[in-house]
């Protein structure tokens, strides 16, 4: 499956984020939740690109994060 | 018994050993505390260096990048990139003067070569700040030292005699691990907490109050005061080609003379410790870069104490400290000591590490008892290392993941004979290397296998 590149990528804030587990329910195949509850990106990383299909997803996480840890960004130029 | 701890203390014999001479020619920033024994003051200062050259911003910075100085407060940036990008962070804020952040707080345990260079020399350090301040245009310049430094008081006799572009304030900074981190005294300096942050700029764009601002090690300015008097040339005379200059190393553990040496990057550990007066006792292991950095095995004593050559060896510059750890002691249970020291040193804001740090030191410390729950806690231990890793907003957490998987590979042996429920003599020994809280026996010693 080819990854269309929306431009942009998604920042954890791990300092603002309590692990209230809501983007992991959201988008299961960005995120899951390590043993203590709290998010990792894919790879485990606190930033990672976003493509097309989950796009609309990580919007509705973004939104949902009840301390606003998770957030868009513009992707750097490659 | 405890080891002695590395000490700010500078043995005035470690001036003559190997090199032969009385003064090493090599010694720099110490150079004029092995001859006088007492730091020189303002006056003092100025007959043996002679005054600041008068150089314009470009040039003093074309001169640092000439000169390939690197940071020496643990990271190694390139000094002119960052003196650079506050000069840009300066364009970009219009009317924000630059601040100028000189870091001495060194929260490190294992490092004590700001302090001793605070004490040795205080007007090279200053030097540094006035030279920085008129790179970036800073109107504000801070010299931070840890709470109760007994440097504190001196340096702000020494920096009120001065006539510098900017005046510097001392500040007593919480004498934290996660305290001295760049952005913790960033927002400590603008008010708040003295605890790292996940703000996405940087310092250099917007730092202390909002401004642009340029956060150098001490270490780093006094070499800046130097090689703005003498050149490049000069400053590449000693050290290697990726990393010119000398550098202050903390040495403890079983060592004679533990404290802190200068030497030119490069110099094999070997010849380190040994200006340390070598080994008090047998040695098994050096532990390099701090309590958030690596163990070596011997392997270690003919490398050069330089970044390249180190990591090629699995071990880390880091801020460099080199402590001798003893035959006598066991690996693993002093790495469970050091795991439950910086577990305690979380800031407490990330979940991985406030979670993860205790939980990676309760696996070592079941490892090193070699009871029957050793093997589950070593998978648990290797499923959780990879866990923290890289999940904080400073490097603290990174910091104890590598001590861990540097003291899995260097005490090997010592890990199969506490999987395979072997008896540890040592396991059940208090810390050997100085923690600042006094340590205590990870287990009651009932509960360590016999």
């Amino acid at each position: 499956m080819t990854h269309r590149s929306v431009g942009q990528r998604v920042r954890l804030d791990p300092i603002a984020c309590t692990g209230h587990g809501l983007c992991a329910d959201l988008v299961p195949e960005l995120v899951t939740l390590d043993e203590w509850g709290y998010p990792r990106l894919q790879h485990g990383r606190t930033s990672g690109p976003v493509d097309a299909d989950t796009l609309p997803l990580v919007r509705e996480a973004v939104t949902a994060c009840p301390t606003l840890a998770l957030r868009m960004e513009p992707a750097p130029l490659e | 018994m405890t080891l002695a701890r590395p000490t700010h203390r500078v043995e005035p014999e470690a001036a003559t050993d190997p090199f032969g001479v009385p003064i090493r020619p090599d010694v720099r920033l110490l150079a004029s505390w092995y001859v006088d024994r007492r730091p020189d003051d303002l006056a003092a200062h100025l007959r043996r260096h002679g005054p600041l050259p008068h150089l314009a911003p470009e040039e003093l910075i074309a001169r640092v990048d000439a000169a390939g100085l690197r940071g020496r407060g643990g990271a190694g940036f390139p000094t002119a990139a960052k003196i650079r990008a506050v000069v840009r962070g300066r364009g970009r804020r219009g009317r924000r003067r630059p601040v100028v952040v000189a870091n001495g707080c060194e929260g490190e345990p294992a490092s004590h070569k700001d302090a001793a260079l605070l004490h040795c020399a205080p007007h090279l350090v200053l030097d540094g700040i006035a030279l920085a301040a008129r790179a970036t245009g800073a109107g504000t310049a801070y010299l931070c030292v840890h709470a109760g430094s007994p440097a504190a008081q001196a340096l702000r006799e020494q920096a009120a005699a001065r006539r510098d572009v900017v005046s510097v304030r001392v500040e007593e900074v919480p004498a934290r691990y996660v305290a001295s981190e760049a952005s913790a005294l960033v927002q400590y300096l603008s008010g708040g907490p003295a605890l790292p942050t996940s703000a996405p700029h940087r310092a250099s764009e917007r730092g202390v109050g909002g401004a642009p601002t340029l956060v150098d090690n001490v270490e780093t300015l006094a070499h800046l005061a130097l090689l703005a008097r003498h050149g490049a040339d000069w400053f590449r005379v000693l050290g290697t080609s990726a990393l010119p200059g000398t550098l202050l190393v903390t040495t403890g553990g079983a060592l004679r003379r533990p404290g802190v040496v200068e030497v030119p990057a490069g110099t094999p550990v070997r010849a380190v410790l040994d200006l340390a007066g070598g080994p008090v006792e047998p040695v098994q292991a050096v532990l390099c870069g701090g309590y958030g950095g690596t163990w070596a095995s011997l392997d270690v004593l003919d490398v050069p104490l330089a970044p390249g050559p180190l990591e090629a060896v699995g071990a880390t510059l880091g801020v460099p400290s080199l402590l001798a750890l003893p035959v006598r002691a066991c690996g693993l249970t002093q790495t469970a000591h050091l795991l439950r020291y910086l577990a305690g040193e979380s800031a407490g804001q990330c979940g991985p590490c406030t979670f993860g740090l205790p939980a990676l030191a309760e696996d070592v410390t079941a490892l090193a008892c070699s009871g029957p729950e050793a093997p589950a806690a070593h998978a648990r231990l290797l499923r959780r290392l990879e866990l923290v890793a890289g999940r904080g907003a400073c490097a603290h957490p990174d910091g104890a993941v590598r001590l861990l998987r540097s003291a899995l590979r260097v005490f090997d042996r010592d890990l199969r004979r506490h999987l395979a429920g072997r008896p540890c003599p040592a396991a059940a020994e208090a810390p050997v290397l100085p923690l600042p809280r006094p340590g205590r026996p990870i287990l009651p010693s009932s509960r360590v296998s016999r």
